[in-house]
């Protein structure tokens, strides 16, 4: 903990703040009573900065964002402080005044890009009306826009032009979305949560091209994400919000690795951070929820959930400390930040592994739309083992929901495919199978809102699951209802709720309890904590490796957040349309070599604990699955493709080392030669010409 | 609204009971909706209307088929409104505000079966199309849609012609008309659920299709259902009162309010407003009144 930090960014007195908070209080006015969501917040940044601003879904952070271009709800007040934008206040200013303003000097960045742009519209009409606004004729706009989509890595600007929002991917709309908020050349530029719902390789580019964007431009950025990763890469400064409060503020990579607010601590040790994994520890939790909106909140915001709390801070409002150069927080023990308890320090849980419960071979699933033949699952072979997890990676479109989806016989296999259970043979479809597969093959989703049924209350929910998959009746039932409910640690109290009045986290809970039911042997887990704060994430890893420890239940867990699968995952499964790629033990194939697809994937996820070392872009998107590539399917993408090989033959699935399978022409030895080497290139800054010239050819930023 | 609950595992605070929960919930809609105007103009005047049906079965000022007591045909003129006949008399003599009175036991026992019945059948029919799909949904859709093309009131028009015209006829009449018409919305309702998870966790337990459109799908889409009820109550009245009009509802000497304009509406031209009008502000209060509630339903049930 001695290591230094680079020399914090601080805005000098001299230079006037691209934007400057100060004091702000806002109220939403809730049927007429204003009800405060911020508390007085306060910061600025410096022209061509990053400041993020990070901390759980209602702690204010959208709202600040909102506040500090004056585009809010209807039922928005700011109730005190001034926005300075510029130097400019536009908390004085009137509506036109303000509308006029924000054309000239402020563009927001929204995180549905598919929302922000008119689906009606062609992208060349919508980007050159970004230029009009601003008074240009139409040749001068039409030619900035063409410059403004080849700014933002749209390889063809023209053919871009005359298509509509929907005829492009997510990442190719974001990045519309980028060039016509830059269009006015504007001192700030506030994303909110701009990555959200982009694959990991998408939002990797997406990230680049913001940085070397805000290094072009000199604006300043506001980045609003619950991603600490994408912060940690992005920002120079950051601030953590609480309850409508900034708790700490500092150097982006300081705060991330020294905290100094109790919040923040809990915040990123709940996080599978370091390569940490079920075995070695259970995560940190922060017991109890956010204030509601409107609590009257006297002193420290966080007192109630803080182990720190003491009598002081339930009485005197915490001073500003600082605590490092640009560096402060807002608590009274900040000295005492490292007596936090480590809670349940080494005594993770693990199931220890069993015999193989499910075998896959030969699956495969094509799906027939108007005459065309998709498959979206080329002859998948695959185990489980009792009490193991598998994870299940790889972008959208993978084919990762449509194994799972034939697993649980939702959809089913094309013939020839067969999925053992215990050995025997699986019906093809749920419908067709007998209770004891039902039972024995349940599933988590991913959003527990659309999982549990709105109108049933949380003991129909387990109640109806239990007497249709045990078969218990009356007391028996009501028993186990019970016992499902007491060891996801839910009260008798929140089994009489509907779901709508239930937290995140105890909706996710009850839907794990559905899926325990009827003591399953696979469960499938589909990206079951993406819709979830990172505090009550936590909490449901730590039920999942407990309750499968328990039951030695085997997982099948589909996520795109490598920590999360990291944590949880015995093995790993990278999957590349409708194919796996490769197949291993967890730290093997965290460790490396890789098969080039899976080298991508791990390189391109922005992680709290600061940049993976080389970073390989992948090109272009993922094909569509109704007309693969030829030879090696990953061909068309892969920066170590070798001509007149990968695009002839399809490579076998076979193992290169014990309990380690791979897809791909290029022997393991050379894999570990190119990917060792690719480290350390990027660790020696000079980087040797052949090495360059390598690097170039595959894609690889040098430094 | 959703009252949220602490998400730390713990004893739970001793607070509010779920049942008290969820009579919270039902006051807090049931406030939402007398904050709009519109549903409590509505229901004040739906109220009214309620209460002189059912004042009308008890005592009304004259006979509503009878011409007062001294009256000549021979000699009198409808009378206009006075003190002593509120609303006039009509070219028969009889009391123009006691028929108008009478009248909305018509509406109160003819409209709401006839909507019912639409909505019933129409809600069967939506869910099984929308929770099918496939060919059932084609099938059904096509028949629906065909349906849908003809016009309600010559089909109901013919069709109580050669039934003949009774309350019950035009209850089942107006009833089966609307039924496609529901089945449309509540099919989209169905549509929109069906993608939801918790159904296909229901089939992965095992569940048959018509427990989990009956018992899981149902309940949630009884926001649009209940609207639906209320938009057909509204138009239910409106076709009563058409078909009575036009002679096919039901028949003199009944004083229901479509059959009273059809009868008087002639004498308009000669002065002898009343017979007319005040009927026809009554079918005219009534259809408004259940559209602002359907309105004020839609807007709350909808958030």
């Amino acid at each position: 903990m001695t290591a230094t930090f680079p020399a914090p960014q601080v805005p000098s007195a001299g230079t006037t703040a691209a934007l400057k908070v100060e004091d702000l209080s806002l109220a939403y006015i809730v049927r007429g009573i204003p009800r405060p969501v911020l508390r007085g917040v306060s910061f600025e940044i410096a022209p061509g900065e990053a400041y993020g601003l990070v901390g759980e879904s209602g702690c204010g952070k959208s709202t600040t964002a909102y506040a500090a271009v004056r585009y809010l709800p209807r039922n928005g007040r700011i109730t005190g402080g001034r926005i300075l934008i510029d130097g400019a206040d536009i908390t004085k200013m009137g509506s036109d005044e303000v509308r006029q303003f924000r054309a000239k000097h402020a563009s927001m960045v929204y995180q549905d890009p598919g929302g922000a742009l008119n689906p009606s519209t062609r992208i060349g009409t919508q980007v050159i009306e970004a230029y009009t606004v601003l008074g240009q004729s139409q040749d001068e706009a039409q030619k900035n826009a063409l410059a403004a989509l080849d700014r933002v890595n749209i390889a063809d600007p023209i053919r871009v032009f005359n298509r509509y929002p929907h005829q492009l991917s997510g990442g190719m709309q974001q990045r519309v979305v980028i060039a016509m908020a830059l269009a006015s050349d504007p001192q700030l530029l506030v994303l909110d949560e701009p990555t959200t719902g982009l694959d990991a390789t998408v939002e990797a580019s997406v990230l680049d091209l913001v940085r070397t964007l805000r290094n072009e431009t000199n604006a300043a950025v506001l980045l609003i994400a619950h991603n600490l990763g994408v912060i940690r890469s992005l920002c120079d400064r950051v601030g953590v919000m609480y309850a409508g409060k900034i708790v700490e503020e500092g150097n982006a990579v300081e705060v991330f690795e020294r905290p100094q607010f109790p919040y923040t601590v809990g915040l990123l040790r709940s996080l599978p951070r370091h390569g940490v994994r079920k075995s070695q520890r259970a995560l940190a939790t922060i017991p109890g929820t956010l204030p509601q909106i409107g609590t009257d909140l006297p002193t420290c915001v966080y007192v109630d959930r803080c182990p720190l709390a003491d009598e002081l801070c339930r009485t005197v409002v915490p001073p500003v400390v600082d605590v490092g150069v640009g560096h402060w927080t807002r608590c009274h023990h900040y000295d005492r930040i490292g007596d936090i308890p480590e809670p349940d320090s080494g005594v993770g849980q693990v199931a220890t592994e069993g015999a193989e419960v499910l075998a896959l071979s030969n699956v495969s699933k094509t799906f027939h739309q108007s005459g065309h033949s998709v498959p979206a699952l080329v002859k998948v072979d695959l185990t489980l083992n009792d009490g193991e997890t598998l994870g299940l990676v790889g972008e959208s479109g993978s084919g990762k929901s449509t194994l799972a989806k034939t697993i649980l016989g939702i959809e089913g296999p094309d013939t020839g495919s067969s999925i053992l259970l215990d050995r025997d043979e699986l019906e093809p479809t749920a419908a067709g199978r007998p209770v004891k597969a039902k039972r024995s093959i349940q599933i988590v989703f991913q959003n527990p809102d659309s999982a549990l049924n709105r109108g049933w209350s949380v003991r129909q929910i387990l109640g109806r699951s239990v007497r249709k998959l045990t078969g218990l009746k009356g007391k028996a039932a009501d028993d186990r209802v019970d016992k499902l409910a007491h060891d996801l640690r839910l009260t008798q109290r929140h089994l009489d709720l509907k779901p709508g009045q239930l937290s995140g986290g105890l909706k996710q809970r009850v839907a794990i309890a559905r899926a325990f039911a009827g003591d399953p042997r696979i469960v499938v887990a589909d990206e079951p904590t993406s819709a979830l704060d990172v505090s009550v994430q936590a909490a449901i890893l730590n039920v999942l490796s407990e309750l499968q420890a328990e039951s030695k239940t085997g997982y099948l867990l589909i996520s795109h957040d490598l920590g999360v699968v990291r944590y949880l995952a015995d093995r790993i499964a990278v999957m590349y349309l409708g194919r796996i790629m490769e197949v291993g033990d967890s730290e093997t194939v965290f460790r490396g070599p890789n098969h080039p697809y899976t080298e991508a994937l791990l390189s391109a996820v922005p992680s709290v604990d600061g940049e993976p070392a080389a970073r390989i872009r992948l090109e272009g998107e993922i094909p569509s699955p109704a007309n693969p590539p030829s030879g090696c399917v990953f061909h068309t993408r892969c920066h170590r493709f070798m001509q007149g090989i990968c695009e002839v033959t399809e490579p076998p699935l076979i193992e290169v080392e014990p309990g380690h399978q791979m897809k791909c022409h290029i022997p393991l030895e050379e894999l570990r030669r190119l990917q060792t080497k690719a480290k350390v290139e990027d660790i020696v800054l000079t980087t040797p010409p052949e090495a360059l010239e390598a690097a170039v050819a595959e894609g690889i930023e040098p430094g | 609204m959703a009252v949220s609950v602490t998400n730390a595992p713990g004893p739970a605070p001793a607070a509010a009971t779920p049942a008290s929960e969820r009579a919270q919930a039902r006051r807090e809609t049931l406030k939402l909706l007398l904050r709009r105007p519109g549903f409590v103009v509505g229901i004040v005047i739906l109220t009214f209307w309620v209460i002189c049906a059912v004042l009308a079965m008890l005592e009304v000022p004259y006979t509503p088929w009878d011409p007062f007591d001294g009256y000549d045909l021979t000699i009198d003129n409808p009378a206009p409104p006075s003190s002593e006949h509120l609303m006039g008399t009509d070219r028969l003599g009889r009391d123009v505000f006691s028929r108008v009175l009478y009248g909305a036991r018509d509406v109160f026992t003819v409209a709401p079966p006839a909507a019912l019945i639409g909505v019933v059948l129409g809600a069967l029919l939506g869910l099984v199309m929308g929770f099918y799909r496939g060919i059932t949904d084609d099938v059904l859709s096509r028949i629906v849609e065909a349906f849908l093309a003809l016009p309600v009131i010559m089909v109901a028009l013919l069709t109580l012609v050669v039934l003949g015209s009774s309350s019950v006829v035009v209850i089942g009449v107006v009833g089966i008309l609307f039924t496609p018409i529901v089945a449309r919305t509540v099919r989209s309702a169905v549509l929109a659920e069906r993608q939801l998870d918790y159904v296909t966790a229901a089939r992965l337990r095992g569940e048959s299709g018509p427990f989990i459109m009956v018992r899981e799908i149902l309940p949630n889409i009884a926001g649009p259902i209940v609207v639906e009820l209320t938009v057909r109550f509204g138009y239910a009245i409106f076709t009563v009162a058409t078909l009575s009009f036009l002679g096919v509802g039901l028949q003199p000497p009944s004083p229901d309010w479509g059959l009273s304009v059809s009868q008087e509406y002639s004498n308009m031209i000669s002065g002898v407003w009343w017979p007319t009008v005040f009927p026809a502000l009554a079918i005219a209060t009534t259809v408004v009144a259940v559209n602002l509630i359907a309105d004020g339903l839609q807007s709350v049930l909808s958030e």
